[in-house]
């Protein structure tokens, strides 16, 4: 039975760097992750997320650094000596072997008899909801068939650790939600150890213990899913976190771990970030935002610029004195026209204070 | 201790302690031996002392391997090397007559004897010697410690070397050889610098020119002519509704399984002094018939009508290439069917086109079978170099110099060439799987086009038709009897005492060319999809110069490569000539190209995480290889290997310097009966190797075939593009 046998790992780079000649894919990083626990490295393209999660899997080599895998050094073991399987953005599917081989080829090349290798193999196929299909080659699978085919391979192997690269990329919309709910249930059902590569924030608040925010080659932030939506440390992991609208903004006073801050007219009282210059960034979430008619202390006078009317919700753009806001309003179902003068009112639990500077 | 480590010490030791050491041509009796083909200890023992430390490099790894020492790369690397040094120096150093060089006797005292060229033992303790280097390297880290990828590495760099690389610079070599009190240099600069090859007696006065200009005219009008016709051939296929698209396919096979000279003699059936349209001419308007095809006319219709499918090869890739979208967009732009055609294919084609003018031009300069069955009384660089060789000359220094020429001629073009892929592929190929239609061509273009193509084929077709025809007749033009003689002296066969007797004068060579061709095919696919397989996954210092370099051997002419064979390889330390073995080596070397480059365009095509999938699910370098890329290759393996069979039967330039007696290869049997002006034989022999070859295509083709009905990905519609499409 997949699952029972586990000897789950944990995950741990010290101070790993990765060059190619001067330039530096991965820069002096050092993370953990605990075992049996999902975490995503997240990021826009090139930040060396990917790196990242091939050295894990061996594929390359750090050019500084120590790897460990449930404790053991790993940093010179090649891919193929070590316990990790991957999940590949492309799945990298076998074409010229069928499901079932493609499944049970680890269990092949590792010596284990054809006769238990099958059994695993199917169960396997099994636990993805893909019995019935072992005689099918890849390309007669759907997109979502062929992940669920390629999550399979990687899970018989029971790894110790199991890599995720962006693996629903490749999938439209509504298949990705069911299938991200799917990979994180097996995951905390088998208790595997987990490194997750995306560039999709919501994918990775939705599927994460934690989120590990990469950004030019270093780790901007870490921490849970909601320590980085609610706190991020710079206004880059805030506006990678869909936190759009980013203000100037001044703290004015501090008072038992509450500071006020004002930027425009508005003026919000926020657990105080610690900072140490009075000069912030105010990261306002789109959805914290509503268009009144009246104003208060935590207000901006505005005018609407544009209305765009999306079904579940509305979006504006609105021009104040601090710059332009962009709103999300799922309560109303008429959109207030454009050169209407309003006020834009914050609720204070989806504002973030970001220091300034970077 | 790797099991490596311990296969080369053994096969080092086997190779310098058991096997014979000398290869095919040692026969002396020696003192202590007497006639037994000695080892290399033997041989040290009794007369030969300088093979002796050989064993020192042999034996020192060997405490460093069992004890598993650290320094066990370091002692590698010192044996492979000092080995390896050894060996060239002793080989290069002692011929067959004592001493090689003069200052070494003198240095020395001289030698009872001399030694013969190295044999299966050497080859062995050779290549132990390099992978030792190669182990070494790897276990001092080089390519991320993979012993693998680097002993491929060597082992390709040190056969280019010495198989390419040595038998080229013999050339030069030979052409700085003193002569007639001349020194070196000032014999090269004599030798390049004849009036014979130079002169341009032509234009300014009542002289012959130099034979230079004769091959550059002959290349460049044959550049112009074959692009001209491919680039009709191309639109005709990919721009217009012609019904017959599927014989303009089969025009692009043909010169590959031809001969080079087969379509000469349909030529000189239909235009030589007997030809029929000769004689038509002669009787019907009183026309003397006159040799006038033989000399530039000749040569220049019979290499139009053998490159020009090349060139058509060459341009269909190039029009195809350009996106019916940026046609369309041109039209919905407002440009006309003509601006369209002229400002956006025009000069979307236009670096293809001058990459298939040079193409044209090389294999012009190259080419070796035309211009020696058409050529009269003008002499090109290629046949020059084989009368200086093989004819009343005999000159090997004049020889090597009028290659030195040819060779710059056809490698500068080669680079020029190169240049020009590398930007085209940037400016025109956008991909293939573009939506729409390709826009048609301009009426009056169409016309043209047709005009142009459809003649040509007809004409080459009817060339083929002769060919297969004129086999079966007594004697074409004087007597046009049917007959069957030529094809029961060439392929008879008869019943005699002893059962079945190959009475055929041809068998003798159609066999050896089949044997040979079947030996070399396989050797050729391996190596050049080992090499495509290095280029494409493996990253290494050097690759872009490797690539170059093993690319750079398609360039060197035929005729060339045959002169540097004979001159590199007649005497110790390597001697090959006279064996099969030496047809075998030249066919792989000259064929590996296009099979690196099969090889390098499927395995582009396989994505690189299919590899990285099997490593990461626990499967080793080989496993990878043997389950998954291999299997995936399958379509470039066949591919490879047609190609390099076909062309190893077909080819004639180089063959013709490197036959034997024993060994005749087909093309080589048929240019001798031409020359003796035995038409008949040599067309019933060609008609025989033409169908033979068409045969081996289509049952290829339809193997191939069969693959992709079997793994259906290849046209599965993916909405993914890093799919992988194989």
């Amino acid at each position: 039975m997949i699952g029972s046998g586990k000897k789950v790992g944990g995950v741990e780079f010290r101070s790993v760097s990765r060059r190619y000649g001067t330039v530096a894919a991965v820069d002096d990083i050092s993370f953990k992750v605990e075992p049996g626990t999902l975490v995503t490295l997240l990021g826009p393209s090139g930040c060396g997320k990917t790196t990242t999660l091939r050295m894990i899997a061996g594929l390359e080599a750090p050019t500084e650094g120590t790897i460990l895998i449930g404790g053991r050094d790993v940093t010179l073991l090649p891919a193929t000596d070590r316990d990790v399987t991957m999940v590949f953005q492309s799945y990298a599917l076998f074409p010229h072997m069928n499901v079932l081989d493609n499944v049970a080829f680890g269990l092949e090349v590792s010596g284990v008899p054809k006769a238990q290798r099958e059994a695993q193999a199917m169960e396997g196929l099994a636990m993805v909801g893909l019995d019935g299909f072992e005689n099918r080659l890849p390309s007669e699978l759907s997109g979502g068939q062929q992940q669920r085919v390629a999550v399979a391979r990687a899970l018989v192997l029971e790894p110790e650790v199991l890599l995720f690269d962006e693996p629903l990329s490749n999938l439209d919309a509504k298949l990705r939600r069911k299938m991200r709910d799917d990979i994180r249930e097996l995951q905390l059902k088998l208790g595997l150890t987990s490194v997750y590569v995306t560039h999709d924030q919501e994918e990775a608040l939705a599927v994460s213990d934690r989120i590990i925010v990469m950004n030019r080659a270093v780790i901007a932030q870490e921490g849970t899913p909601a320590d980085l939506y609610r706190r991020p440390n710079s206004r880059f992991v805030a506006d990678f976190m869909g936190i759009s609208n980013l203000l100037d903004g001044t703290i004015v006073r501090r008072a038992e771990g509450r500071a006020t801050v004002t930027f425009g007219e508005a003026t919000v009282e926020l657990p105080d970030p610690g900072s140490r210059g009075d000069a912030v960034t105010v990261g306002v979430r789109p959805q914290a935002i509503r268009l009144t008619a009246e104003g208060g202390p935590a207000s901006l006078p505005v005018t609407v610029r544009k209305a765009t009317y999306l079904g579940s919700h509305l979006e504006y753009v609105l021009d104040s004195s601090v710059g332009e806001l962009f709103v999300v309003d799922p309560t109303s179902e008429t959109p207030v026209p454009p050169g209407t003068s309003a006020f834009a009112t914050f609720r204070e639990d989806g504002v973030a204070l970001v220091p300034r500077g970077d | 201790m790797f099991r490596s480590h311990l296969l080369w010490l053994i096969v080092g030791w086997i190779g310098w302690a058991l096997a014979p050491w000398y290869g095919f041509a040692s026969s002396r009796s020696r003192p202590l031996l007497g006639d037994w083909p000695p080892s290399g200890l033997l041989a040290g023992l009794d007369d030969a002392p300088w093979l002796l430390p050989l064993g020192l490099f042999l034996a020192l790894p060997i405490p460093f391997v069992l004890t598993r020492s650290r320094h066990v790369g370091a002692a590698l690397i010192a044996a492979g090397i000092g080995g390896l040094v050894w060996m060239m120096a002793q080989g290069s150093a002692i011929g067959l007559r004592g001493w090689s060089w003069p200052f070494l006797a003198n240095l020395f005292g001289p030698l009872a004897h001399g030694q013969a060229g190295m044999g299966f033992g050497a080859a062995a303790t050779a290549l132990a010697f390099l992978f030792f280097l190669t182990l070494g390297l790897a276990a001092r880290g080089a390519m991320k410690g993979d012993r693998f990828t680097t002993g491929a590495i060597g082992f390709l760099i040190a056969s280019i070397a010495l198989f390419v690389f040595w038998p080229v610079s013999t050339v030069f070599s030979q052409a700085m050889l003193p002569d007639d009190g001349l020194s070196g240099p000032m014999a090269l600069a004599h030798r390049l610098t004849a009036r014979d090859i130079w002169s341009l007696g032509c234009v300014f006065g009542d002289t012959r020119c130099g034979v230079v200009w004769n091959s550059v005219v002959l290349g460049t009008l044959c550049g112009v002519i074959t692009t001209v016709l491919g680039l009709a051939f191309a639109l005709v296929a990919t721009r217009t509704k012609f019904p017959y698209q599927r014989l303009l396919r089969l025009l692009s096979v043909l010169p590959i399984i031809t001969p080079p000279f087969v379509i000469g003699l349909a030529v000189i059936l239909l235009f030589g002094r007997n030809g029929t349209v000769t004689l038509f001419l002669a009787d019907n308007f009183g026309l003397t018939a006159t040799r006038w095809i033989y000399g530039l006319p000749g040569i220049l219709l019979t290499q139009s009508l053998a490159f020009t499918p090349i060139a058509f090869l060459v341009l269909i890739g190039v029009v195809q290439g350009i996106a019916p979208s940026m046609e369309e967009a041109a039209q919905t732009l407002r440009a006309g069917r003509w601006q369209t055609f002229r400002r956006v294919t025009w000069p979307l084609m236009r670096p293809g086109l001058a990459n298939a003018f040079l193409v044209g031009f090389i294999e012009s300069l190259a080419d070796f079978g035309n211009p020696l069955v058409m050529g009269g009384g003008y002499e090109v660089l290629s046949t020059k170099i084989f009368y200086a060789v093989v004819g009343a000359q005999n000159d090997p220094g004049r020889a090597a110099a009028l290659g030195i020429v040819l060779l710059a001629l056809c490698v500068g073009a080669f680079l020029v060439q190169h240049r020009w892929v590398g930007t085209a592929s940037y400016t025109t190929v956008g991909g293939k799987g573009f939506a729409g239609t390709p826009a048609e061509l301009p009426v009056w273009l169409k016309r043209a086009v047709y005009a142009t193509a459809l003649p040509w084929a007809a004409f080459t077709f009817l060339l083929y038709g002769l060919i297969l025809y004129g086999g079966f007749v007594e004697n074409w033009g004087r007597n046009n009897a049917f007959t069957l003689r030529h094809y029961i002296t060439d392929f008879g066969l008869e019943w005699g005492k002893h059962g079945l007797v190959w009475t055929g004068r041809a068998w003798n060579s159609l066999f050896t060319t089949l044997e040979v061709s079947a030996v070399a095919a396989p050797l050729t696919a391996a190596m050049g999809l080992l090499t495509a397989y290095l280029l494409v996954r493996q990253r290494f210092a050097g690759r872009a110069a490797f690539e170059f370099m093993t690319m750079l051997s398609f360039a060197i002419p035929g005729t060339v490569i045959g002169v540097a064979y004979i001159l590199a390889f007649n005497q110790p330390p390597v001697e090959l000539t006279g064996t099969a073995a030496i047809l075998v080596v030249c066919f792989v070397f000259r064929n590996m190209p296009v099979a690196i480059r099969a090889g390098v365009a499927s395995m582009s095509q396989l994505d690189r995480n299919l590899d990285e999938c099997a490593l990461t699910l626990g499967a080793n370098s080989a496993q990878t290889i043997r389950r998954v890329i291999l299997p995936l290759l399958r379509p470039a393996i066949v591919a490879a290997l047609v190609y390099s069979f076909v062309r190893a039967i077909t080819s004639v330039s180089a063959v013709i310097f490197l036959v034997s007696a024993r060994h005749d290869m087909a093309t080589s049997y048929i240019v001798g009966r031409v020359e003796i002006g035995d038409f008949g034989l040599a067309i019933a022999y060609s008609s025989v190797l033409v169908v033979l070859m068409g045969l081996a295509i289509i049952v290829i083709q339809w193997a191939v075939g069969e693959r992709r009905i079997a793994r259906p990905t290849s046209h599965t519609p993916t909405a993914r593009p890093r799919e992988v499409a194989a």
